[in-house]
């Protein structure tokens, strides 16, 4: 189920250009500051934004090309919207079975069970959606886009109009999402946080273009890329639990660079984690260090440096080919005499597992 | 207490009353919805042409529309040709007469309520296999339902107490064209002020019961929705 999308769509001085190509699983995240044509562009593959110039094909189906167009319901897609949307004048079980009954049974093949526990909605079903939280509301409408079996899932930033509270809420069951759904999803978000939990694969947007597009532990840490220099900068690390210290309580996640050192995760060896590692928690030693309490440190090579305001630097490291970043400042950096294609160590001062 | 002819007159004025409610929400319910979602940079033409008669006299309107249904008029002398009676004077001439005089009673409430809805709720239809007339019936009506039930009050109750047009153009034949508005004036007329007052109360009641139902009813769908 590749998905493949061109458009070129213009509104008075705005223009989106884009020419996108998909894998046919995974999470696929649209980042990029409010105003760079993220929501147009998933409304046009919706087919709600009218463009005559484009082209879309989910899997084998063409949904547009030059002269034809598949208006929206002909399309076999689920859509969040940012608010959830959900119909007042129905119930949630009224809201869930709205898409399903157009579908015809051939092509079902996410039973609304199946949506209903993937989103935990069980017990709300009955209810008026007036008396619903905002996450719960949110939660109905992605089971209700999941209900209508679509080829592909669009979400429109769902979590963007939901407080803190609510996002933390949400996040566990987009994760599982992530797992249990064999179709793709397009994620239009602006914040790295919700990417860094999610993305499979990252497409930056700036001012209507694509500006890269990668796995996102390649392109929050490209120094070319404004990702790489925020406050908030950090590398994310796909892990694997090696085993337990049950003495210590402490868990060990090995990735090619060597093995983090973390505290206790009821997690099964073998199982999948993603790992954030902030820029400013990392630091850079010439030498293995003996005498620290620090327990993650690992060989990497400078990959390149590049200042950061006149007192910092920001440091790309590989550690095994993975990419690492350290906020040191730019005494530390001529002290140690850091160049490109140096031998150093990384120590992370903390680390936070994501799923 | 009245006698039969106010009870026809009643009777006639219902009737003409349901008639051309339902006809104005057949035709003013696309009308109001085209209204609501269209582009046009002329819109505003029509939805002044909707609104004229709020600020018409009745009797202009009553006038005109005399002329055009006259046998001398366009759609009266068509109708003849084609073998009709003529409009004018005729039970059939009140409905044409009515729905143009209540039209912005039925048309303006149906818009905004249509307005109200947004694109969002159709959207969302939209990309859950609802095709345009299905998602009209299915999310923009039952949406608009409090919209709908003004519309038709005040369509219904608005043709009631009609008197100018129904004048022009339905004359005052006891029976055939003779409402109850008309009928009250004839007592007043008369120095029949107590026949007048049977009518008049009767009138103010059945306007003041309906318009507190919708007013009810509003509230409650307004609690239902957030």
């Amino acid at each position: 189920m590749n998905v493949e999308a061109r458009f070129r769509i213009n509104r008075g001085d705005f223009t989106l250009d884009v020419d996108l190509r998909l894998p046919g699983r995974g999470i696929t995240a649209l980042l990029g500051p409010s105003g760079c044509g993220k929501t147009t562009l998933l409304r046009a593959i919706a087919g709600l934004e009218s463009c005559r110039d484009g082209f879309i094909k989910v899997g084998d189906m063409i949904w547009q090309d030059s002269g034809r167009c598949l208006p929206p319901h002909r399309r076999s897609l689920g859509y969040v919207f940012q608010e959830a949307s959900l119909f007042t004048h129905l119930s949630v079980r009224g809201n869930l079975e709205y898409g399903l009954r157009r579908v015809p049974e051939t092509a079902r093949r996410v039973s609304v069970d199946k949506a209903i526990d993937l989103l935990g909605i069980g017990a709300l079903l009955e209810r008026s959606t007036v008396q619903l939280s905002g996450g719960e509301r949110q939660r109905v409408a992605i089971a209700r886009a999941l209900a209508v079996s679509p080829d592909i899932l669009l979400m429109d930033e769902p979590l963007a109009s939901l407080d803190a509270a609510r996002k933390q809420e949400i996040m566990p069951w987009l994760e599982s999402l992530h797992e249990e759904l064999d179709i793709p999803v397009i994620y239009v978000s602006h914040s790295p946080d919700e990417v860094a939990c999610l993305a499979d694969h990252l497409v930056l947007l700036e001012a209507g273009r694509i500006k890269a597009s990668g796995a996102p532990g390649e392109l929050l840490t490209r120094l070319s890329l404004p990702l790489a220099h925020g406050n908030d900068a950090e590398a994310l690390i796909d892990a694997v639990v090696a085993g337990h210290d049950d003495g210590y309580d402490l868990t060990y996640l090995d990735f090619p660079g060597g093995r983090f050192t973390v505290t206790r995760k009821a997690l099964p060896a073998g199982h999948s984690v993603r790992l954030r590692v902030a820029a400013r928690d990392v630091s850079v030693t010439l030498e293995q260090q003996s005498g620290t309490s620090i327990l993650n440190s690992f060989p990497a090579i400078i990959d390149e440096i590049m200042p950061e305001g006149s007192a910092r630097v920001t440091v790309r490291l590989l550690a095994g080919g993975v990419p690492l970043l350290a906020r040191i400042t730019r005494k530390s950096a001529a002290l140690l005499d850091l160049k490109n294609g140096k031998s150093v160590y990384a120590q992370a001062k903390s680390v936070a597992l994501l799923s | 207490m009245p006698d039969t002819a106010d009870l026809t007159a009643l009777a006639i004025t219902l009737k003409l009353a349901g008639i051309s409610t339902l006809i104005l929400l057949l035709l003013g319910t696309p009308l109001a919805w085209w209204m609501a979602r269209t582009r046009w940079r002329f819109r505003f033409l029509l939805e002044a042409v909707v609104a004229l008669p709020l600020v018409l006299p009745p009797t202009v309107l009553g006038f005109y529309l005399l002329v055009a249904l006259g046998p001398h008029g366009p759609i009266g002398g068509l109708v003849e040709t084609l073998g009709g009676r003529p409009l004018a004077f005729t039970f059939t001439g009140l409905v044409i007469g009515s729905v143009f005089y209540s039209m912005p009673f039925v048309v303006q409430p149906l818009q905004s309520a249509f307005t109200a809805i947004g694109q969002r709720p159709l959207e969302v239809a939209a990309t859950l296999r609802a095709s345009p007339l299905d998602r009209f019936f299915t999310v923009a009506v039952p949406l608009a339902r409090s919209g709908f039930l003004t519309a038709a009050v005040l369509g219904f109750a608005h043709t009631l107490g009609e008197f100018g047009v129904v004048l022009m153009i339905g004359g005052n034949i006891p029976g055939e064209t003779q409402v109850v508005s008309i009928a009250i004036y004839d007592h007043v007329e008369a120095l029949e002020y107590a026949r007048a007052h049977w009518l008049s109360g009767g009138l103010l009641l059945l306007s003041f019961l309906m318009l507190i139902t919708v007013y009810a009813l509003n509230r409650r769908f307004r609690l239902a929705q957030p």
